[in-house]
């Protein structure tokens, strides 16, 4: 099959990282090529080399068999690339049709019959039934992202390049994504999927190729991928995502989890001995939240949080879990229901009272709200604590004191800052998680819920940060961890509720056969 | 009571609101067309009285004022070329450099006013009117609606314009996205600072225009600091207007025949003091926003610059 | 720090602040060349006249009292993220008030006492005019600009009712407020003529810095101004703080109007309006939001406006020309601060 766009030896840098060393790819049409790598591989560089926002440092882009500059979108468009970002880039006051059509020359009048007429075919190649004339602020992700890859086929694109396009979506999209793309490779596009998770990769892939700190790890062509058995593939690909030697990986023991979990060099849970007669430390009966613009709203969520216990919450992503987490910390009020905090009745009680009773709240987003990122380290470590004593006296503030608190938790979590002063926003986003660990799960915390620790982690920070959430739990804090990552929730909780559409469809116990449960849960498909 | 429904009172009214009105208009839709790309322009009566005194100027030393209101467009267009390179090219703050803006522009135009015509304070011809045929012979509305200068009757229909362009054409489509969502114009392949740099350029001019006309028509002379607040009133007209720009007409409107209550008392022959019928207009753009404050919506991507692809 | 480092830091402050303003002054003087003016002459005229020579110096320290309450009042809204800029109405009808009151309550109490009640008053009036948008702001979400340009509109407008229609001194021609005898004005320091307000506002000034940078309130502000979202994930009453912001805003500025009627003229006249709250927002930025720094900066920009006064009646320069100025200013500022800042993110020293 020919080659319709490659790297050649290309490399791109920031300030203080290299974020592609010497990659050289080769894009076939008719074929889908994974690119597959943890979070900080460079995936993201590649896509935006490609889509035209970037240009590389060393190195050509090959296209067509000549050498080019992506130098602008349009460029990347006129190139015949389409691509599909990871975040959706509609315009959601304007229509389906409307977002389609943006792009045409000021000087022609709207031609809305042959956008119309294209729409018909894209829908009918993708198998969608979308509403052409439909705000897109009314459709869900999944439809959205069809509209995506609609756009990105416009003109009839040789390469379709796709940004992690499963995050947003539940098991059904993903099958539906998956026959979409299986389509448009058998019509002859050349398809790049990017992603970070190892099933896909299977599942899609006709050829995988595993890029590492920038670099290019392995690959395997599809005859290999063919000729491989499961086990053997599996190994391959680990190693060259994790540079280890997975080495026994099919033995292993009890159902799929496990093996994952010893693939992925994770260790499996020991449930906690947690003494269930003691009253709870949380306590959430029926609560529901109004609706807004972000998300599904929660529809009568009850579940107790005992000390000393993780309680993971699963679910794919926008199904009311950001509602609970702020409903939970008092960011966001309750319509009805009622929540108690080691026995006492908060339902009512602000942001403060609840910190002052023990609550603690990571968000997930760690520098548009969990801290200012202009302020200094010191600053933000104690962010939630301003006019408390002993660092405000009187309202007085007194800095010295708070600097070198600042200092004490530098150094006991590790948190690489060149000092105090720095402002947070500087630090690496590992770091900032470890501001934000170190100020939340502090020596007064009960309760603490966590939304995403992991989430944009490396490898090596993301173990600490579930090491951290680990000892906590020993410590007696109760613990809730919003995931979207399956295989991290399996590995540290002891009971995993999921989301589904606003409701707590079901709590399982992290036991044998739970990540089959947890699935079928998130389909909703039944409650446990 | 009586007074006010005789027609003097009502044929000075409604011709008051128009002359007032239509720089309020022009002012509402230059700022509606840069709010929609995502531009705040504090600016607004910056450019305006730049516009009313080349305006002036022009018509002054030409006797045309068709040359005049170009000249007020493309003084109003120069102001707008500082917010452009300042602010959409270099990401400047756009509040600071908007009030740069006004009070340069006051300054500016005092300075150069007093240069020139600080002896002789020199008075315009009386501005050509149209009488549109059939129409200004109905009783009160023929005088007060349909006697204008022309420029009046383009500018209703620049409304009309604008809308259709808003909604079916390529162009509304850019502006809306540069305003809604830059990223997702960006990848579609069409310049954003280009979009916006257009979208104020037109502001500009048309900000130019109604200085324009509110030098040469409607007072017929050029005195510093001539504008008043009407560019502040234009940004509350744009803001609460939505995006349609029927209901910046119907703004305008509104708060001229507020401005022009004083004049239309005074020929009715009621006493009121002006400096309290000079509160209304203010009094009722207050009032509305605390009536329809809660409405006005502005794009998502209002003022903060774009940077493609930041990390 | 290193001593080098020190240096170069401080090297780069007064670069990032001398550069804009001699810019300014330079771009400003060559619009005077091209009017036929001498800009040597016209800035020596005004250095000469409001700093050099006794009776202008006096004038120019006298001046800086309502800039500096005023500054004190647009750095507390600005840090927390506020568009205050309605200074004018709130100066204004602070003024009127302290003008109305003073007269009445200088027959039934001792001088010290009327004075302190009209400055409350003063500072009372500018934030009960700042209130609505405060509400408007927090409530619904109305942009700040808007609402308080508006209501600086109407409190103009509405000053000049009240003094001519209700407040109007029979004995006069010129419609303006009852005045206040010189004698029960704000006292004179030291046989000079600047009046106690001076201090007042330095001391103010100062006060304003030491609570943005030292108190747990000052801080909130900051968090708030500069992330909302965090102000309310850290637990702030982010609503109160607003119109608590707004508040001690307005409250400034509209000291500054008492002051300046109480140390000043005594009495408000008709269409007064010397409309400052617009042209101290530059020194502010300059000051980038340092009280320290802001006495700096308002002490430059009062000897502007002294000397251009009597440069404007001798040289033929219009005052007017000092608004081009601050324009100018602001404009190199923006500048300064871009390329400054693009210097620094491709990663220069």
């Amino acid at each position: 099959m020919a080659i319709v766009a490659a790297l050649s030896r290309v490399t791109k840098r920031y300030p203080g990282v290299v974020a592609l060393d010497d990659v050289s790819l080769d894009f076939h049409s008719g074929e889908i090529h994974v690119l597959l790598g943890e979070n900080g591989a460079g995936k993201s560089t590649l896509v935006s080399l490609l889509a035209g926002m970037q240009q590389p440092d060393e190195g050509t882009i090959v296209v067509g068999g000549d050498a080019v500059r992506i130098d602008s979108p349009r460029r990347s468009m006129d190139l015949g690339i389409g691509t599909v970002f990871q975040r959706v880039l509609l315009v959601q006051s304007l229509t389906v049709i409307e977002n389609l059509m943006l792009g045409g020359s000021w000087l022609r009048p709207l031609a809305r019959a042959a956008s119309l007429r294209r729409f018909g075919e894209l829908a009918q190649l993708l198998g969608t039934r979308i509403d052409p004339d439909a705000r897109v602020s009314g459709l869900s992700l999944g439809e959205q992202q069809q509209v995506e890859i609609m756009r990105a086929l416009w003109r009839d694109e040789k390469l379709l390049l796709l940004d992690e396009p499963t995050s947003m979506l539940t098991p059904q999209g993903v099958a539906d994504l998956g026959r979409m793309l299986r389509r448009l490779r058998d019509q002859g596009v050349a398809l790049i999927l990017i992603t970070h998770k190892l099933l896909e990769a299977y599942e899609f892939g006709d050829r995988i190729s595993v890029l590492r700190l920038g670099r290019l790890a392995g690959a395997v062509a599809p005859q290999q991928l063919q000729q491989l058995t499961e086990a053997e593939r599996t190994d391959t690909i680990i190693r060259m995502m994790f540079g280890i030697d997975a080495g026994g990986a099919a033995a292993a023991a009890d159902g799929h989890e496990a093996e994952l979990a010893i693939l992925l060099g994770r260790k499996i849970h020991e449930p906690a001995v947690i003494d269930r007669s003691k009253p709870p430390l949380l306590s959430v009966r029926g609560a529901s939240t109004l609706p807004d613009f972000t998300e599904t709203p929660l529809r009568e969520v009850s579940f107790d949080l005992w000390g000393g216990e993780v309680l993971g919450i699963a679910g794919v992503d926008g199904n009311g879990q950001k509602h609970l987490a702020e409903m939970l910390a008092g960011q966001r009020s309750v319509a009805a229901g009622e929540l108690l905090l080691g026995g006492v009745d908060i339902t009512r009680g602000q942001v403060p009272e609840r910190r002052l009773r023990g609550l603690r709240y990571v968000t997930d987003d760690r520098l548009g709200e969990g801290t200012v990122s202009t302020f200094p380290v010191a600053t933000n470590l104690l962010l939630k604590e301003v006019g408390a004593a002993p660092w405000w006296r009187h309202g007085i503030t007194d800095w010295d004191l708070i600097h070198r608190h600042a200092r004490d938790l530098i150094r006991t979590n590790d948190i690489r800052t060149p000092s105090e002063l720095t402002p947070v926003g500087k630090l690496s986003g590992g770091n900032v998680q470890k501001v934000l660990l170190a100020r939340e799960l502090d020596a007064e915390a009960s309760v603490a819920i966590l939304n995403k620790p992991t989430y944009g982690l490396d490898l090596h920070n993301q173990r600490l940060a579930l090491d951290r959430i680990g000892a906590a739990a020993d410590r007696g804090v109760a613990l809730l961890v919003i995931s979207t990552d399956l295989d991290e929730l399996v590995e540290i909780s002891d009971r995993v509720g999921v989301m589904f559409q606003g409701r707590l469809a079901g709590i399982v116990a992290n036991d044998s056969g739970a990540v089959d449960r947890i699935r079928r849960l998130m389909t909703g498909a039944g409650a446990a | 009571m009586s007074a006010l429904l005789t027609e003097p009172f009502l044929v000075s009214l409604l011709f008051g609101a128009v002359t007032a009105g239509l720089p309020l208009l022009l002012a509402g839709l230059g700022e509606q067309i840069s709010e929609k790309a995502g531009v705040l322009n504090i600016g607004l009566e910056g450019m305006m009285l730049v516009g009313a005194y080349t305006g002036f100027v022009a018509t002054y030393h030409t006797g045309s004022f068709w040359l005049g209101f170009l000249a007020g467009g493309a003084g109003g267009m120069c102001a707008a070329l500082i917010v452009l390179l300042l602010c959409i090219r270099s990401g400047l703050n756009q509040i600071v450099i908007g009030i740069a803006i006004t009070v340069g522009a006051e300054g500016l135009t005092s300075l150069l006013h007093f240069v020139q015509f600080s002896r002789s304070y020199p008075r315009l011809a009386a501005a050509p009117a149209l009488a549109l045929p059939g129409l200004s012979n109905l009783p009160i509305l023929g005088k007060g609606l349909f006697s204008h200068n022309p420029l009046v009757y383009l500018t209703v229909i620049l409304v009309g314009a604008l809308t259709w362009v808003f909604r079916s054409t390529y162009l509304g489509l850019s502006l809306e996205a540069a305003g809604n969502k830059p990223a997702a114009l960006d990848a579609a392949g069409v310049d954003v600072v280009r979009t916006r740099s257009i979208a104020v350029l037109c502001t500009g001019f048309l900000a130019g225009l109604g200085g324009a006309y509110m030098a040469n028509v409607g007072a017929g002379i050029f005195v510093p600091f001539i504008t008043g607040g009407a560019g502040v009133i234009g940004i509350v007209l744009a803001m609460l207007a939505r995006g349609r720009p029927l209901m910046v007409m119907v703004g305008a409107a509104l708060f001229g025949a507020s401005l022009a209550m004083t004049t239309a008392l005074q020929v009715a022959g009621i006493d009121v003091p002006t400096d309290v019928v000079q509160m209304l207009p203010f009094a009722v753009v207050m009032a509305v926003l605390v009536l329809f404050g809660r409405h006005s919506m502005l794009p998502p991507a209002l003022g903060t610059p774009y940077v493609r692809g930041e990390r | 720090m290193n001593q080098g480092g020190l240096v170069a830091a401080l090297q780069g402050t007064v670069l990032r602040v001398l550069l804009p303003v001699g810019l300014a002054l330079f771009a400003g003087g060559l619009i005077l060349l091209v009017l036929g003016k001498d800009p040597l002459g016209y800035y020596g005229y005004v250095l000469q006249r409001s700093l050099l020579r006794w009776g202008g110096a006096q004038e120019t320290l006298t001046r800086m009292a309502p800039l500096l309450l005023i500054a004190a009042g647009l750095i507390v809204a600005f840090r927390a993220g506020i568009w205050n800029l309605g200074g004018d109405g709130q100066f204004l009808l602070a003024a009127v008030a302290s003008a109305a009151l003073a007269p009445v309550l200088v027959t039934v109490m001792p001088r010290g006492l009327m004075l302190i009640s009209c400055m409350l008053a003063g500072a009372l009036t500018g934030a009960i005019w700042s209130l609505l948008p405060a509400v408007l702001k927090v409530r619904y979400g109305v942009n700040e600009i808007i609402t308080t340009l508006m209501m600086s509109f109407l409190g103009t407008s509405l000053a000049n009712v009240l003094i001519k229609l209700v407040l109007r001194d029979p004995d006069t021609t010129v419609p303006q407020t009852r005045s206040l005898a010189v004698d029960d004005r704000l006292p004179r320091l030291f046989g000079t003529t600047i009046h106690a307000g001076l201090p007042l506002a330095v001391a103010a000034v100062l006060a304003v810095h030491f609570m943005m940078t030292r108190t747990a309130f000052g801080l909130r502000l900051q968090v708030q101004g500069a992330n909302r979202a965090a102000a309310v994930h850290a637990g702030f009453r982010v609503e109160r703080l607003t119109i608590a912001a707004f508040a001690l805003s307005a409250a400034l500025i509209g000291l500054g109007g008492a002051v300046e009627v109480l140390g000043v003229w005594g009495t408000v006249r008709a269409d007064w309006n010397p409309a400052l709250g617009l042209l101290v927002v530059p020194l502010v930025f300059l000051a980038r939001f340092n009280g320290c720094a802001v006495i700096g900066f308002t002490l430059f920009f009062s000897a502007l406006m002294v000397g251009g006064e009597s440069a404007a009646r001798r040289v033929g320069v219009p005052q007017h020309y000092v608004l081009v100025l601050v324009a100018l200013l602001l404009l190199f500022l923006g500048v300064v601060e871009y390329l400054d800042q693009s210097r620094r993110k491709s990663g220069g020293p």
